[in-house]
């Protein structure tokens, strides 16, 4: 299998790796970026743990291939907080607790983050949906949708 | 294994059609990417449809809308034009996966995984949507039914590529509905689900129908007779039941993991009364 | 050393509060490392290959041609991890799981495994070993299993616990039985009877961290395994047994945990990752599918439980009876016997009889979770309370609290009831405004109630006080859900200092002494009291310091408020030295200072847990909605309430998927049809109300500062208060978990059909 070469933008910084044909952008990210903050939790795209934006785009990067990235734009969770001032998704999820053993947590502030971009103002439900990719199987939710509520508050207010 | 990325499709069927090996065409990637990860899948070769011009696009001409295969499924829920001709339509689209999948997915794919349960088909069969195939020999637009020949089956020939996905424009009094059933609020693949395509006349009686039923058979079933029994009909409760009746009556269910044939039977009938209310009223209907 | 661990009721000035969690910063910005975020130089990935057979011996493993593929540094059999268990049979259950030796028990079962230099050849290099099987009948379902003509699992096992030794072996494996009293007198005095018989399916504990661990094994025997658990020490135990290590060469060091459940308390392929580090000579990493996760480790029983439940006209229940048949998976547990403890622990009675039968089937070895066989028998039992409430013609509520365990109750499984909170949750939930709410058409409301013992157990802790007067807290309990937020708390509310004055780790293997596994709830409860015994012995040090510095007796030097004072008259000059004030002079007065505490956490106080939920189903195609959820539960004193909060609701939530979608799907063939998470269904975001929580304290008298375990019981109401809910809404009583659409629908058109 020969090797295909890629030049990206991964957290506005260019990037560049040499990847297999098959290989997902999750992998990419894991095992030859050393950014493991997205997670593998099914590789199918049912749980979200591994989510990041490209282009804009909310994805799950175990069903991008790590080639399909040339030219492109990556935001990953190591990417969002701004030196060490953190997002105020990280900051709500962090005060109300909304994270038990924290594996879904990038996925779910990646998610988040693409949700209030797209609808600074979304009702309980509207969140429930926009989060329904993401599982997490320690929290019931409850905490994550009131982080989330809280944080779309801070962040109509800045 | 090879990936390649063409610009233009004569490329992309050419690449395709002088494959020796499994080749796969990759536009979302939501199915290819977990059939290749669970093995069931070894391409030779990945042709990714996405930088061939045109493909990404949705066009609306004279005759109605034209949606390019690469068009993902969130992109075409944000089409406020295709969302207000066709809502039935764009939200069985919206329906398949999560955020994540929406953002990858299309309805093209969804058409050529040829999965019965599969959420777009049956409001694309309901719409009477065309597919346009490219292929070594020209190309050719046909209805989307015969698109799906069976459970992971199409009639698609070695090097042809849907490129398109056609929706009529539609006429005055005009609504089509998708309703599915899954156990979950999301994330779920449809145990049953229905898809309803109507007109009204002038005075508000259902003038054309479409009724199309999915994971009920081995692939997307337009249900004809569903259809005719709706025509001339203002959707009273006698025509509610014998569209349940039908529906029901034509399904080929299977037992299987997400549920049973009795289960199937009886839900597509609840199903399509429910989505044939919805598209009645959509179409202006009271 | 002199521990008093006796609850005294005394004011908080930290415990009780709720700041952010230590490890949090790192758990937001992606850098914590789980499992499979871990590297060692020259690793290799491991990959098992599996039966795709329920039951098969396996006659010829061919590796040859694994072996020959370039890149492949090691193939590995049972026969590279050869017996060493001495005639242990658990621990012989446990080599044979890790990796099959004579026959494949359950689709899934490991039967070898690869190391190579990357996936793709190690996932190339499973399809070139060669298997021969005789593939054996299989059976899967609890009660087919029980019975005689089912195909043996294991012919050298003969049910242990009747009377009589038996003559011919069975896939029944134990009979035990518990209570007290006369049922048959006590259903002759019953004015009503109700007598059902309920069944569940198989669940998993569902974490979104598949297992993973990178193994490195040196030829001097010296070895380092990291890797997701929830308890370490546990697994260097077994993988040391298993590999013929010394215990305290291996290093384990846990990696922050992605949910566990319980699952992550059983090894599972760190031994196989170990033998492949041993061959290659290599590190190794190993991380599982989720495929392979739900095939090849985890789930819970399935059940079959019949019960009888009598009750006199004034409301008076005059015996229970229930019988237990809990499936095991291909190896001998004590499944049933937990439920059968449990079944009617809510109650006061008189007369009670449970008894349980553990049952083989070709499916993944059953494994803890959350409360582990508990929810099962609380659904059985809480489903007939309430028909029997409603033969009475009395509130649901009103009938369990004029039965309820008190203190002094003889449990129905032995034991006398200290101070317990079963009584203040039901009264709590009738008082609650959710009971209150008017419901709409096709609405049910339901309550249930659910027991769990809590443990204690062997448990390490160390303190050590830094010059600058900063503590950190080495524990080997593994933080599954924030306790190391709620241990430094603990700290800083013995040392009397600030919270922000503490952090609290994980400590290895190697640098802490042996910790019981983070089970059983009693992460928070049993280091708890290690970190309070290790603070008090650090504060008899910082008192000998001060009176080192002062130049007086310890005797008069007193802790108050994170502050040594001098006491009596004849000190008055001497102004109080704060903690950071003697640390600053430790290197003079004798060295570093640190407290350690190594005991048995005793008397972990019993939880009890009273749920409400309103179910809407739609009648016509038997979907249903949580529309509402209350939580009332005891935590004997909340140490850091959002995460007891955090841990009531996420029970109900795992509950709630339960009782309603999570089921293993196994076709004819015996091969499990759902393996991930599109068709295993766990709730999603959009599933699940707001679930609102209200937590009792009502103190254990066994911990200092009255804490009980909080993390299990949660999950034991939910099926029972759904079931409740749902037979409310249409009518039909429910005895099927779970109770998913098609089971819905079949059960209201039965009843419509008449």
């Amino acid at each position: 299998m020969a090797g295909v070469a890629v030049s990206t933008t991964i957290n506005g910084d260019a990037v560049e790796y040499l990847c297999q044909p098959d290989e997902t952008l999750l992998e990419v990210l894991r095992d030859r970026l050393g950014l493991t903050g997205a997670k593998e939790g099914c590789g199918t795209g049912d749980c979200g743990a591994c989510s990041v934006i490209v282009d804009g785009r909310l994805v799950c990067s175990c069903l991008v291939l790590g080639a399909e990235a040339e030219g492109r734009k990556v935001e990953t969770i190591e990417g969002m907080a701004h030196g060490d001032q953190l997002h105020p998704l990280q900051q709500k999820f962090l005060e109300h607790a909304a994270l038990q053993c924290g594996i879904c947590t990038p996925g779910f502030l990646i998610a988040a983050k693409d949700l209030l971009e797209k609808n600074p103002s979304p009702t309980e439900e509207e969140i429930r949906f926009g989060l329904a990719g993401n599982l997490c199987r320690c929290t019931g939710y409850d905490k994550i949708v009131r982080a989330v509520q809280d944080a779309a508050e801070v962040m109509k207010g800045a | 294994m090879r990936y390649i990325r063409p610009l233009s499709i004569e490329d992309a069927v050419g690449e395709l059609a002088k494959a020796v090996g499994p080749a796969a065409i990759l536009a979302g990637g939501s199915d290819l990417l977990v059939r290749m990860k669970g093995g069931f899948i070894e391409p030779e070769l990945i042709v990714d449809i996405k930088a061939i011009s045109g493909l990404a696009d949705i066009t609306q001409t004279a005759d109605g809308f034209r949606i390019g295969a690469a068009v993902p499924c969130a992109v075409l829920g944000e089409n406020k034009a295709v969302r207000k001709a066709w809502p039935g339509v764009v939200e069985a689209a919206n329906l398949i996966g999560s955020k994540q999948v929406q953002g990858r997915c299309t309805i093209t794919g969804n058409l050529c995984n040829a999965s019965p349960a599969a959420d777009s088909v049956p409001a694309l069969v309901a719409a009477a949507a065309k597919a346009v195939v490219a292929g070594p020999s020209g190309k050719r637009t046909i209805a989307v039914e015969s698109v799906p020949t069976g459970p992971g089956r199409t009639s698609l020939a070695k090097g042809e590529i849907i490129e398109a996905i056609l929706l009529d424009k539609r006429p005055e009094h005009a609504g089509d509905a998708y309703l599915r059933f899954i156990p979950r609020t999301e994330m779920d693949i449809a145990v049953v689900s229905a898809g309803v395509n109507l007109t009204l006349d002038d005075k508000g009686a259902i003038k054309t129908a479409r009724v199309a039923l999915g994971a009920a058979a081995p692939t997307v079933l337009l249900v004809e007779e569903a259809g005719q029994v709706l025509v001339g009909s203002r959707l009273d409760e006698a025509t509610l039941e014998r569209l349940a009746k039908i529906c029901s009556g034509a399904c080929r269910p299977i037992d299987d993991k997400r549920g049973t044939i009795e289960f199937r039977r009886k839900v597509a009938g609840v199903l399509a009364q429910r989505a044939a209310a919805i598209a009645y009223k959509r179409a202006g209907g009271k | 050393m002199n521990f008093d661990p006796r609850y005294s009721g005394r004011n908080f000035s930290s415990v009780g509060t709720r700041p952010i969690r230590p490890d949090g910063i790192d758990k937001v910005t992606g850098r914590a490392r789980y499992g499979a975020d871990f590297n060692m130089a020259g690793q290799l990935v491991g990959r098992i290959l599996r039966s795709p057979h329920a039951h098969a011996v396996i006659k010829k493993i061919d590796t040859s041609k694994a072996e020959k593929l370039a890149g492949v540094k090691a193939v590995i059999t049972a026969k590279d991890l050869p017996d060493l268990t001495d005639g242990d049979a658990a621990m012989y259950d446990i080599l044979d799981n890790s990796m099959a030796r004579t026959k494949a028990l359950y689709d899934g079962h490991a039967v070898a495994a690869v190391a190579a230099i990357d996936a793709r050849i190690a996932r190339q290099a499973l399809k070139l070993i060669e298997v021969d099987y005789e593939v054996l009948p299989h059976i899967t379902d609890v009660d087919e299993a029980a019975q005689h003509h089912a195909p043996l699992i294991n012919d050298q096992i003969f049910t242990e616990g009747l009377e009589e030794k038996p003559a011919k072996p069975s896939n029944v494996t134990k009979r035990t039985q518990f209570g007290h009293g006369d049922v048959h007198k006590g259903f002759a005095q019953a004015d009503f009877i109700v007598e059902r018989s309920f069944k569940t399916e198989q669940t998993h504990q569902g974490y979104i961290e598949p297992h993973a661990c990178v193994a490195s094994v040196n030829p001097d025997g010296t070895a380092d395994l990291w890797v997701c658990t929830q308890g370490h020490f546990v697994y260097r135990q077994h993988c040391a047994q298993l590999l013929g290590l010394e215990a305290s060469k291996l290093r384990v060091t846990s990696s922050e945990i992605g949910g566990g459940f319980g699952g992550k308390t059983h090894v599972w392929a760190e031994p196989v990752a170990l033998a492949l580090s041993r061959k290659a000579g290599r590190p190794v990493k190993l991380v599982m599918t989720r495929d392979e996760v739900f095939r090849a480790s985890g789930p819970t029983s399935a059940t079959s439980i019949d019960v009888k439940i009598g009750a006199r006209k004034d409301g008076t229940i005059t015996a229970a009876e229930a019988t237990l048949r809990y499936s095991c998976g291909p190896y001998a547990g004590s499944w049933a016997e937990i439920g059968a403890m449990t079944a009617f622990a809510c109650y006061n009675l008189e007369n009670v009889k449970t008894v349980g039968y553990e049952v083989l089937v070709n499916r993944p070895k059953t494994a803890a979770y959350r409360a582990p066989s508990a929810p099962m028998a609380a659904f059985a039992v809480e489903s007939a309370v309430d028909e029997l409430a409603h033969e009475l013609g009395m509130n649901a509520v009103d009938f369990r609290i004029k039965n309820a365990a008190q203190e002094g109750t003889r449990a129905s499984y032995g034991p006398v009831y200290g101070p317990i909170g079963i009584g203040p949750t039901l009264e709590a939930v009738k008082n609650h405004p959710h009971m209150k709410a008017p419901l709409k058409a096709n609405q049910g409301r339901g309550m249930a109630c659910g027991f769990w013992f809590n443990f204690g157990g062997q448990t390490c802790t160390d303190l050590n006080i830094g010059m600058d007067g900063s503590v950190s807290l080495a524990v080997g309990t593994v933080d599954v859900g924030g306790s190391r937020a709620s241990l430094s708390l603990v700290a800083a509310e013995e040392l009397g200092i600030d919270y922000s004055q503490v952090k609290a780790i994980v400590a290895d293997t190697s640098s802490l002494g042996y910790n019981d596994m983070t089970d059983g709830s009693r992460g928070t409860f049993s280091s708890s009291m290690a970190t309070i015994s290790a603070a008090r012995n650090a504060i008899k040090i910082l008192r000998d310091r001060a009176a080192q510095m002062w130049d007086i007796p310890v005797d008069d030097v007193v802790w108050e408020k994170g502050h040594a004072i001098a006491k009596g008259e004849k000190y008055g000059n001497l102004s109080p030295l704060s903690l950071k004030d003697i640390a600053a002079k430790s290197g003079t007065t004798g060295g570093p200072i640190a407290g350690h505490s190594e005991l048995v956490a005793d008397g972990a106080g019993v939880s009890f847990a009273t749920h409400i939920c309103d179910i809407e189903v739609d009648p016509e195609t038997g979907a249903t909605r949580v529309i509402r959820y209350t939580v009332v539960q005891d935590a004997g004193k909340a140490v850091h309430p959002t995460y007891v909060e955090g841990q009531y609701q996420g029970g109900a939530a795992q509950g709630i998927g339960w009782a309603l979608n999570e089921e293993y799907i196994y076709g004819k063939d015996g091969r499990l049809q759902n393996a991930g998470f599109l068709d295993y269904r766990i709730p999603v975001c959009s599933d699940l109300p707001m679930i609102d929580t209200q937590i009792l304290e009502i103190p254990n008298p066994n911990h200092p500062y009255g804490v009980r375990g909080v993390g299990e019981t949660s999950i034991v109401p939910p099926l029972a208060a759904i079931a409740n809910a749902v037979s409310n809404a249409v009518g039909v009583r429910m005895t099927h978990i779970p109770m998913s659409p098609p089971r819905i629908l079949a059960a209201l058109d039965a009843e419509r059909e008449g």
